[in-house]
């Protein structure tokens, strides 16, 4: 399963210029993601797993250090290659799910399968995460979970190589948030998209196949499950 | 395709719905810039190509050239003037008229037409029955604005002096002319249709009464297009000067022509100004709208370009809204130019006398029209969408920061004062965003001043108005002589029933010139101690004429380059044709056509004439007025007679009718506009500080405490906007009388209480509309929903 990395950075770090203080984010940060594996990245809040998120998926420049993406490298990209880079590869899915609130679950899919080149059906994505039923209602018109599924939809439905996920179950209670990594789970394994999830609960990390430990902006652990659990099975 | 059926277009069309006040009061301020500028290329556009036809179609002349009397041999050498394609020769003469059951005296300018029928030059319109036949000498034909205003048909009688001869004429046909689009008394500043007329009479029967048999004594002229007029006008002053000629001139100088043409120009004034106005307040509505949409939508800003949605498709998007917020407004405002376009047209029919109204719009200024308000709008929302584009997609995830709040300088200054907490929240609020409260006082500003410059014209046109009729000419009845007549007439006069007083002036048609400079002008001999008509300076104070020299209208003076002390080289049009020096010793102030000013016994002698006079002014008592108007109508010497009152009447009559609509009007755009701006600052103050708002009412503040937060500012910013606009509007008023300076006529500038208080309450009560859907809004303000909300 594991073969070429995906994902390869070396000495990547992030600073912010936040008034008279310099915030680094980043303090040198080697990693490889590999095709198809589900990596928990685990972290407290401020420990600089968004920053990386954020990078990998081409949303911002690191400050220095390499970040490749196959033969492309990520560092040094402009924001044409990088929007490019996003449309063509990468899937995000938000702790708020910032779906668009005008536009129904069908049309919040659609607005990424329009772009898409090889995308799949509103309606298939919307019932890989069990939400064929729901399509036409508004974003105000489902539960947290419901739209943060939607949101999952959304994100696999172009058929993206990797996907991001940031938080995905920060604003939702335990059995809704089984709900919605499940659909994450089951995206991962049917369509063997390389799965990143930041989270700062590490009840999670059973669900994964590697896990990762970030704090003050470096790795400070990394462990491989040797089964992946069930989401079904997690609580928190 | 433009709103394409995307899901991003159908996000837009939802948001666009859900905003659908604010997007309308923006639109309806683009549709009221839009309609007033398509209403004016309309309405100019249409009369242009209206009268340009007509034109065409009845051969106007384009250079005239009276005079005393010609045989008609002498045509012969006229025609052969280089650059004259056609002409007509023809007798003109002055009458007074008797109308069954009108006793106030009428006067009409009457004209030949010849045997054959039409003039070559300046053919005649006939709207019904036909033209007067040769033979028939008591045939005539009358122009329509006139036959309208006595309701007169063919087959109908009247009498007529003509030359101090009375006869009936019969009405065989109701006819317009060219050169009469705007039927004015001579002389006279404002129509008459009642008291003035114009008559065409057979060739033979006007010569007999004229005693003109085989002679005339005016030609009209069309030149070969491109050919130089001067260079007629100079041959046939040449050729025409044993005639007695009194000096041809172009179509410039001729009085209905000029009168449009001054009229189309002010409406391409308003085709320019207004629109800027409104097109301007859009840009700043469309810049506080879509700036306040994209921060709160900073996030789907972000979702979307994660995504790999490009920059420039999010700035297409937000484009894309406001694109369509103007297309509404240029859809609307087109709609109603049209229609307002074609009313107006409409409206100055009843003024111009024109066959018929084409309808016209220049495609080219329509496409130029569209691309602008696009430009503009965009260029409105130009901020909000570069920097919707620009936002890096990892930091819009944030949402945006808290708002920075400072104390205030003068809240400092005050500390004595002890605000109230929600008084220091709208001072901050402003302090906060200096520039939005800004642009919405000028927003309110510019709303007030349209009111204004709507309404500041009707005061301005009465002032006008009365100054002339009032307070310059005290007279009641004007009486203009055939042939300048000793002055020893007006002791006659002085003595007959009914007659107060009578003062006697000499004018003449002179040519005035300065260098190479010359204008045609009335050169008036008027008594040292008038009674009855003055001359007025700036403050309207009565001028005392000097010795010798002459006053000249301040309009004229600019245009001849002359000032007081230098000397002006004055031609006499008629008589002996003398020409003489005179220097200028002051300038005049009048706001009805221009003039030359001389003491009566100075004119006479410059002219080498005894004591004569050619006009009389009279001041009759008003118990014996019908008296009056049979003895003058009655004197063979008398030409013609003008009555001030009934002047006065009539243009207010006129005024009164298209005041209420044009006040209407301009109130209405100024509501647009301060409906606009407080609707959609009310409502962004709303959505911002709805939370705040919330936790006050959750923290027990009552409705009106909060309502005191949310429209405090709003308070303060309308009453600095109403007093700045009245300051802004009383500019742009001198900036459009400024524009609308003519020879005919200079409009003061004149600001009413009146019309500061109707700009004032226009704008109130828009604020008061505009406030009481936010005051609805904020009872329904659901309390544990707002607090909810991550922003």
């Amino acid at each position: 399963m594991e073969s070429q990395p995906v994902f390869r950075t070396r000495g990547l770090t992030k600073s912010y210029d936040q008034g008279e203080v310099t915030v680094r984010a980043l303090r040198g940060v080697d990693l490889e993601l590999y095709t198809g594996e589900l990596v928990v990245l685990l972290g407290a809040s401020g420990s600089g797993k968004s920053t990386l998120l954020n990078i990998l998926g081409g949303l911002d420049l690191p400050s220095s250090g390499e970040v490749s993406y196959g033969d492309l490298d990520l560092s040094v990209a402009n924001d044409r290659l990088l929007t490019r880079y996003r449309r063509e590869h990468v899937g995000f899915v938000f702790q708020f799910y910032n779906l668009i609130p005008s536009l129904t679950a069908l049309e919040n899919v659609a607005v990424v399968t329009e772009i898409a080149a090889n995308p799949m059906t509103p309606e298939e994505a919307l019932s890989l995460v069990g939400l064929q039923d729901r399509g036409l209602h508004f974003p105000a018109q489902l539960s947290g979970g419901e739209q943060q599924r939607v949101a999952i939809a959304r994100a696999i439905a172009k058929r993206p190589a990797v996907l991001l996920c940031d938080e995905p179950t920060g604003a939702l209670d335990s059995t809704t948030g089984i709900l919605v990594l499940e659909a994450l789970e089951s995206a991962n394994r049917e369509t063997g998209t390389t799965t990143v999830i930041i989270t700062h609960n590490a009840a999670i990390a059973g669900m994964a196949d590697r896990v990762i430990t970030m704090s003050d902006g470096s790795i400070s652990g990394e462990r491989r499950n040797s089964e992946r659990q069930p989401p079904k099975e997690l609580s928190w | 395709m433009f709103l394409a059926r995307s899901v991003l277009g159908t996000k837009l069309r939802r948001e666009l719905w859900r905003m659908r006040g604010q997007v309308l009061a923006i639109a309806l301020v683009i549709a009221g810039g839009v309609a007033v500028c398509v209403m004016s290329l309309v309405a100019y556009s249409s009369l242009n190509a209206t009268r340009e036809l007509y034109y065409q179609q009845n051969q106007f002349a384009e250079v005239f050239a009276p005079l005393k009397r010609a045989p008609r041999q002498a045509l012969h050498r006229v025609s052969e003037i280089p650059g004259v394609v056609r002409l007509s020769a023809r007798v003109e003469a002055a009458a007074k008229l008797e109308l069954p059951g009108f006793t106030e005296p009428v006067s009409a300018r009457v004209l030949s037409v010849p045997e054959s029928g039409q003039p070559e030059v300046n053919r005649l319109f006939v709207r019904q029955g036909r033209l007067p036949a040769p033979g028939r000498n008591a045939e005539t034909a009358i122009v329509g604005a006139f036959a309208e205003a006595h309701g007169l048909r063919p087959g109908d009688r009247f009498s007529v002096i003509i030359n101090g001869r009375k006869q009936t004429l019969i009405i065989t046909g109701i006819v317009e002319s060219p050169e009469f689009i705007y039927v004015l008394p001579p002389g006279g500043m404002l129509p008459d249709f009642k008291r003035f007329g114009v008559l065409w009479l057979s060739q033979e029967s006007l010569s007999a009464a004229m005693d003109m048999r085989g002679a005339f004594n005016s030609v009209v002229v069309r030149v070969q297009p491109g050919y130089p007029l001067a260079s007629v006008i100079h041959d046939l002053d040449r050729e025409l000067d044993r005639y007695g000629a009194t000096g041809a001139f172009s179509r410039r100088d001729q009085f209905s022509h000029r009168f449009l043409s001054d009229d189309l120009d002010q409406l391409k004034i308003m085709a320019t100004v207004f629109p800027l106005i409104f097109m301007s307040v859009a840009m700043f509505l469309l810049h506080v709208v879509i700036s306040r949409l994209v921060n709160t939508q900073r996030d789907i800003i972000a979702v979307l370009k994660a995504f790999g949605y490009s920059n420039r498709q999010i700035a297409w998007h937000y484009s894309q809204l406001v694109l369509s917020i103007a297309a509404l407004g240029l859809a609307l405002g087109l709609v109603a130019g049209i229609w307002l376009g074609r009313g107006l047209g409409e409206l100055y029919m009843e003024f111009y006398r024109l066959p018929g109204l084409l309808f016209r719009l220049n495609p080219a200024w329509l496409a130029l029209l569209i691309l602008v308000t696009a430009f503009v709008a965009w260029l409105g929302g130009w901020r909000a969408i570069r920097q919707a584009a620009a936002l890096p997609p990892a930091e819009a995830m944030r949402p945006e920061g808290p708002a920075r709040f400072r104390m205030v300088g003068a809240e400092r200054w005050f500390s004595g004062l002890r605000l109230s907490p929600p008084s220091r929240m709208i001072i901050r609020q402003m302090a906060r965003r200096p520039l939005r409260a800004l642009l919405s006082m000028v927003g309110i500003a510019m709303a007030t001043a349209i009111v204004m410059v709507g309404n500041f014209q009707f005061d301005s046109v009465s002032l006008m108005v009365q100054t002339e009729f009032a307070r310059v000419q005290q007279q009641d009845l004007t009486a203009t002589l055939v042939e300048p007549a000793n002055a020893a007439v007006l002791f006659g006069l002085q003595r007959q029933p009914g007659i107060r007083y009578a003062e006697g002036r000499r004018s003449v048609a002179v040519r005035l010139v300065h260098g190479h400079r010359d204008r045609r002008s009335a050169l008036h001999g008027m008594p040292a101690e008038a009674r009855l008509q003055f001359v007025v300076d700036q403050n309207l104070q009565s001028v005392t004429l000097p010795q010798d020299g002459l006053l000249l209208t301040d309009f004229l003076a600019t245009e001849l380059g002359v000032s007081p002390g230098e000397y002006l080289r004055v031609e006499m049009l008629e008589g002996d044709r003398r020409t003489f020096s005179v220097p200028v010793a002051g300038v005049t102030s009048e706001f009805l056509g221009v003039g030359a000013y001389m003491r009566l016994p100075a004119l006479n002698r410059a002219l080498g004439e005894g004591p004569v006079i050619n006009q009389i002014l009279l001041s009759v008592d008003p118990a014996s007025n019908d008296d009056v108007y049979q003895s003058l109508r009655e004197a063979p010497r008398v030409l013609g007679i003008g009555i001030r009152q009934a002047m006065l009447d009539s243009f207010y009559d006129t005024l009164a009718r298209t005041f209420l609509t044009f006040t209407f009007f301009n109130s209405l755009l100024g509501a647009i506009i301060a409906f606009g701006v407080i609707y959609n600052t009310i409502r962004i103050a709303l959505a911002e500080k709805g939370r705040e708002l919330a936790s006050l009412r959750v923290m027990g503040y009552t409705h009106n405490e909060i309502a005191h937060i949310l429209f405090g500012d709003m308070a303060v910013m309308l009453v600095v906007g109403i007093v700045g606009g009245w300051l802004f509007g009383q500019g742009l008023a001198w900036m459009i009388i400024t524009a609308m300076q003519t020879e005919l006529y200079r409009v003061p500038l004149t600001i009413t209480a009146h019309t500061l208080g109707i700009s004032a309450t226009v704008v109130f009560v828009s604020a008061i509309v505009s406030g009481g859907v936010a005051w609805w809004r904020l009872r329904h303000l659901d309390l544990v929903a707002v607090l909810k909300t991550r922003e």
